[in-house]
């Protein structure tokens, strides 16, 4: 097999993520599919590593799962703040400077 | 190095699931769902990075990815509402479009910067590996990369702190105490004595179910307020009736069978006593019905 | 003594303002203070006078530089005077006739409110004059120039109350403006062609410049001196100056104001000199004027406007003769001089007979005044004989040279302007004869004034307010004064100046003098201006005289109703000059709107446009940033691949 099928996996994958985050307003699942898409960079870090034989790939794919939590704690608490103010978790809502 | 016949199969079925779940936390209109497939395709991913020799991160993938921060969506779903189902209809005028070429175009664009590339094997990690895999990034890590890695410390301190600051609600006032609420709830003159509990003891005891009247309407009241506005009250009064309704002609049945004397007292017995189907306490106008027309008969 | 030629002028500039700022408080001797300093100025310029009589000729010349006004690199304008024969006669006319006018105004202003202010107004005016003709350079000039246009405004619009006085005022100041516009353009190519505003240099230098510039300078000053003389075009604020008070009008017409533009001409002799075509100019419009102002003085009914045309005729003589160069700069002043007293003493005639007659200005409305006012009516009868050149008086010295000097340019153009004057002259005799003989002679056309213990008289139904009536009366000495003292030099002037031509050996030095070739002998001209003289004063004899006069005018002539419309120069003005402009500025200002404001609002227009349509992508929309980031991205995709690529 081909060790370019991993990356065109990981780049369907982040296609597939970044459709979503355009698609969707639930701020949740936006958020999810920006997940994916980070999911989808530490496959293809994975992959590199293999190809070239060292380890930096893998490093880098362990500091974007640590920004990744970063993200979604200070996210997720953002989507909760504003659900608190709204009732909404839609980003579209979030159009205004102001309530 | 080449992959074996068994890696090609794996990357095919997985790879396959892997898109699944991904087009799935696109597509899935209730959030939940899309946590799941999200977390589908998580697991998939922990599986390729095994496959690729990168054990220490495909662990780190279940039990960081898959087990923290999806639960924490899952909360964070639960806090916003679990079956509050997004609308797909688009609102912003050309957003579908735009955004579909625009994702349709950067994806071929990928795909074919991708087939331009010309890469037939791995170079593998045997090497890399060879001291172990964890032992290998560790060493990275706190050599190479310690500063990035002290960095992203401060960067996680940062993050829950703000987490915190975010959600933490300063209170700005002394809370009441329960003798002034009281003493409020009388003044107002609003439901003094505690709210009906939900639930119809005995058959259903969920909070989503209101306690019924002596009408054998649904008390509202008795449901959470939150499940109220969201509509999500299930209404069992028409379920006891039928209930009820079932038993009586059981009751009958039976009397029918056994004579006309036993009647009356198996069918009070069975209404005293029924814990599986008669509702007792919640329920006493049915309650008390059954044995008044079982005693009329 | 060089110092008080600034003392000359400062006198009742102090005057002007002690008495304007010194507010209420000045009101009861507000009045005196004027005098006094209008005495105070005339004093100063008696002694100065008697100063250079005592000087040889040559020597007569004083100047005084009080301070630099303006000294910025190579432009330099001063504040300083020059005190020759000329502006010796000017200051001494302005001060003399101005301090008469002074004393008369008490009288005439006795009743008024705002008595101070108008002394404090008139002492303005006479510093306003006075650096005009003290002023050694034109800068200087202009600026008494610019105060003589204020001055007037604020006394042509003293009662400005009344619409008609206010609209005066206004009209006075606007069409000044437009002859300022003249001068001060003059000066401007002055300056840029010598390099200096001082007399002494400019005209040291006049003959090195060339012949245009010059005579477009001479022109310029001409429409200047026929913005501030009144003459022909811009001479239609005269005659609703006469809306002010009487005795601002004998002050705008015989001492101040009108006389500016024939001393700005005088002045500029050596430029004239040096361009012929202007010089015929300044001849053609005094010759016109003479007659407009003739013509509409036979036609008015309005005493003081007849008077004006008068002072538009004479002033016309004046420039006329100014026109004529150094044969006429002697007596363009001359008559200045001596028609500063007969016009001073008719006009306050005229107040005093008005004053008399409950401010009615109607001639038709007079009539047998003689025996009710006879001061006025001697004083008025030596200046209207003065006016009309009758022998030995002063305008008989003054006019019959003009006339003469007129004849003695030669050539077709002397026998038209001598025409044009001699004819004047008969035209003069008819109008104020007319005049003359409508207030003094004939029966009396106006309602007396009932006797207090009397029933009122008037016919039944017809309600008449005693006090509305007229009860003519002499004016009180402080009026009648003035009037026998300019009569007197009514009477005297021209005769003294003419024995053994004093005067003309007086000004010689200034303004030069020539006497021409007269095609026709001073005997001649004499005798035939004293033929016309009697057929004009005999025609309005017979026509006023001896036939009544009615009391509401006659439908007359055409001629006649074009003259009493002021010959149709408001119509003019309005016509050409007030439609003309309208159509251009709404032209200009519909070019502005669709031309100027189009590009500009255009340009504004599709700013806001392209603004409006750029706004629509920051909707606000997370989702419609991700898109454009996510496009971004793949631009950077692809223009990573191209360079590869390439």
């Amino acid at each position: 097999m081909n060790p370019i099928n991993y990356l065109y996996l990981s780049a369907l994958l982040f296609t597939i993520g970044g459709a979503g985050v355009l698609f969707r307003r639930n701020a949740i699942i936006v958020f999810m599919c920006v997940e994916l898409m980070l999911n989808a960079c530490n496959l293809a870090f994975v992959t590199f590593a293999r190809l070239h034989g060292n380890l930096d790939g893998q490093i880098f794919a362990f500091f974007t799962m640590v920004v990744a939590a970063a993200e979604v704690v200070v996210g997720l608490a953002i989507i909760v703040t504003f659900f608190r103010s709204r009732h909404s978790a839609s980003v579209d809502d979030a159009s205004l400077m102001k309530l | 190095m080449t992959t074996s016949t068994g890696e090609a199969v794996e990357f095919w079925l997985l790879a396959t699931v892997a898109v699944l779940g991904a087009l799935g936390t696109v597509a899935m209109r209730k959030a939940v769902h899309s946590a799941l497939s999200l977390a589908g395709t998580m697991i998939v991913l922990a599986v390729f990075y095994l496959a690729n020799g990168a054990y220490f991160l495909g662990v780190v993938q279940i039990v960081v990815y898959t087990g923290a921060i999806m639960m924490l969506f899952l909360f964070v779903v639960m806090v916003v509402g679990i079956t509050a189902a997004d609308s797909l209809r688009e609102t912003i005028r050309g957003q579908r479009w735009l955004a579909a070429l625009v994702g349709l175009g950067f994806g071929v664009l990928l795909i074919a910067g991708l087939g331009n590339a010309s890469v037939h094997a791995f170079t593998g990690l045997g090497q890399a590996n060879s001291g172990g895999n964890v032992e290998g990034l560790a060493k990275l890590i706190f050599t190479t990369y310690v500063w990035a890695f002290e960095i992203t410390g401060a960067l996680l301190i940062t993050a829950a702190v703000g987490a915190m600051v975010l959600t933490h609600r300063e209170r700005t006032e002394r809370a009441a105490t329960q003798r002034e609420l009281a003493e409020r709830r009388v003044r107002e003159g609003a439901q003094v004595p505690p709210l009906p509990a939900p639930g119809v003891y005995a058959r259903h005891n969920a909070v989503d179910i209101p306690g019924l009247l002596p009408d054998g309407t649904p008390a509202e009241l008795s449901v959470n307020k939150t499940l109220r506005s969201r509509g999500q009250i299930r209404d069992v009064s028409g379920e006891a009736l039928e209930d009820l309704k079932a038993l009586e002609q059981r009751a009958e049945d039976h009397a029918e069978g056994k004579g006309t004397e036993g009647a009356a007292n198996s069918g009070a017995g069975s209404g005293g006593r029924g814990a599986p189907s008669g509702g007792t306490g919640a329920e006493p106008p049915n309650n008390s019905a059954t044995p008044a027309n079982g005693a009329a008969r | 003594m060089d110092h008080l030629i600034g003392a000359l002028v400062g006198a009742p500039l102090l005057g002007a303002g002690v008495l304007l700022a010194g507010g209420r408080r000045l009101d009861r001797a507000g009045h005196w203070i004027g005098c006094l300093l209008a005495a105070v100025s005339f004093a100063l310029g008696a002694a100065l006078f008697a100063d250079m009589l005592g000087k040889p000729t040559g020597q007569r010349t004083l100047t005084s530089h009080l301070f630099s006004w303006v000294p910025v690199g190579g432009f330099r304008a001063d504040v300083a005077f020059q005190l020759d024969q000329l502006s010796m006669t000017f200051v001494l006319l302005i001060t003399g006739v101005g301090t008469l006018i002074h004393i008369y105004s008490v009288g005439y202003m006795a009743h008024d409110e705002n008595r101070r202010r108008f002394f404090g107004y008139l002492n303005l005016f006479l510093a306003a004059m006075l650096l005009l003709v003290l002023a050694n350079n034109y800068l200087l000039l202009y600026a008494g120039w610019e105060g003589v246009g204020l001055a007037s405004y604020l006394l042509i619009g003293f009662w400005q109350h009344k619409p008609s006085a206010a609209t005066a005022a206004k009209k006075a100041f606007i069409v000044n403006r437009v002859g300022d516009m003249g001068l001060s353009i003059a000066i401007m190519v002055l300056f840029t062609t010598f390099g200096t505003f001082s007399f002494a240099p400019v005209f040291a230098h006049a003959t090195s410049a060339s012949q245009a510039k010059l005579t477009v300078v001479g022109l310029l000053l001409l429409l200047g001196a026929c913005g501030k003389s009144a003459q022909v075009p811009l001479q239609s604020w005269l005659g609703d100056a006469m809306e002010g008070p009487t005795p601002v009008s004998a002050l705008i017409h015989a001492a101040t104001m009108v006389t500016a533009g024939v001393y700005l001409v005088t002045r500029s002799g050596v430029i004239f000199n040096a361009a012929p075509t202007a010089q015929l100019a300044v001849c053609v419009v005094g010759a016109v004027t003479l007659m407009f102002g003739a013509i509409v003085g036979c036609a008015k009914d309005d005493i003081k406007k007849a008077l004006a045309g008068s002072t538009m005729s004479q002033i016309g003589y004046m420039m006329l003769a100014a026109g004529l160069g150094p044969i006429g700069y002697v007596f363009a002043i001359m008559h200045l001089v001596t028609h500063g007293f007969f016009k001073a003493g008719l006009f306050l005639g005229a107040g005093s007979v008005m004053h008399g007659m409950n401010d009615e200005v109607d001639m038709r409305k007079y009539g047998g005044l003689r025996g009710y006012m006879p001061i006025t009516y001697v004083t008025f009868g030596l200046g209207y004989l003065a006016i009309i050149g009758f022998p030995g008086l002063s305008g008989f010295w003054s006019k019959d040279k003009i006339i003469e000097a007129a004849f003695a340019k030669g050539g077709t153009e002397g026998w038209i302007l001598g025409g044009v004057a001699l004819l004047g002259a008969g035209i003069t005799a008819y109008y104020m004869t007319r005049v003359m003989v409508m207030t003094f002679f004939g029966e009396r056309r106006w309602q007396p004034a009932p006797e207090p213990d009397t029933a009122p008289s008037v016919e039944p139904g017809i309600e008449v307010h005693p006090g509305d009536l007229p009860h003519p009366h002499e004016s009180p000495k402080v009026m009648t004064i003035p009037m026998i003292v300019l009569a007197v030099g009514s009477v005297f002037a021209g005769g003294l100046f003419s024995i053994n031509s004093a005067f003309v050996k007086w000004l010689q030095p200034v303004t030069g003098h020539s006497e021409g070739h007269s095609p026709v002998t001073t005997g001649e001209v004499t005798a035939a201006t004293l033929v016309v003289l009697a057929v004009g004063v005999a025609l309005a004899w017979a026509q006023y005289g001896r036939a009544p006069v009615p009391v509401t005018a006659p439908r007359g002539s055409l001629l006649t109703r074009a003259a009493r419309r002021d010959l149709l120069q408001d119509d003019f003005n309005h016509v050409v000059l007030v439609r003309g402009g309208e159509h251009l500025t709404r032209s200009l200002v519909y070019l502005d709107h669709s031309l100027v404001d189009g590009a500009v609002n255009g340009t504004a227009a599709s700013v806001g446009g392209l603004s409006a349509r750029l706004r629509q992508v920051q909707n606000g929309y997370v989702r419609s940033y991700a898109v454009s980031m996510l496009g971004g991205t793949a631009v950077l995709v692809a223009a990573t691949l191209l360079m590869r690529a390439v």
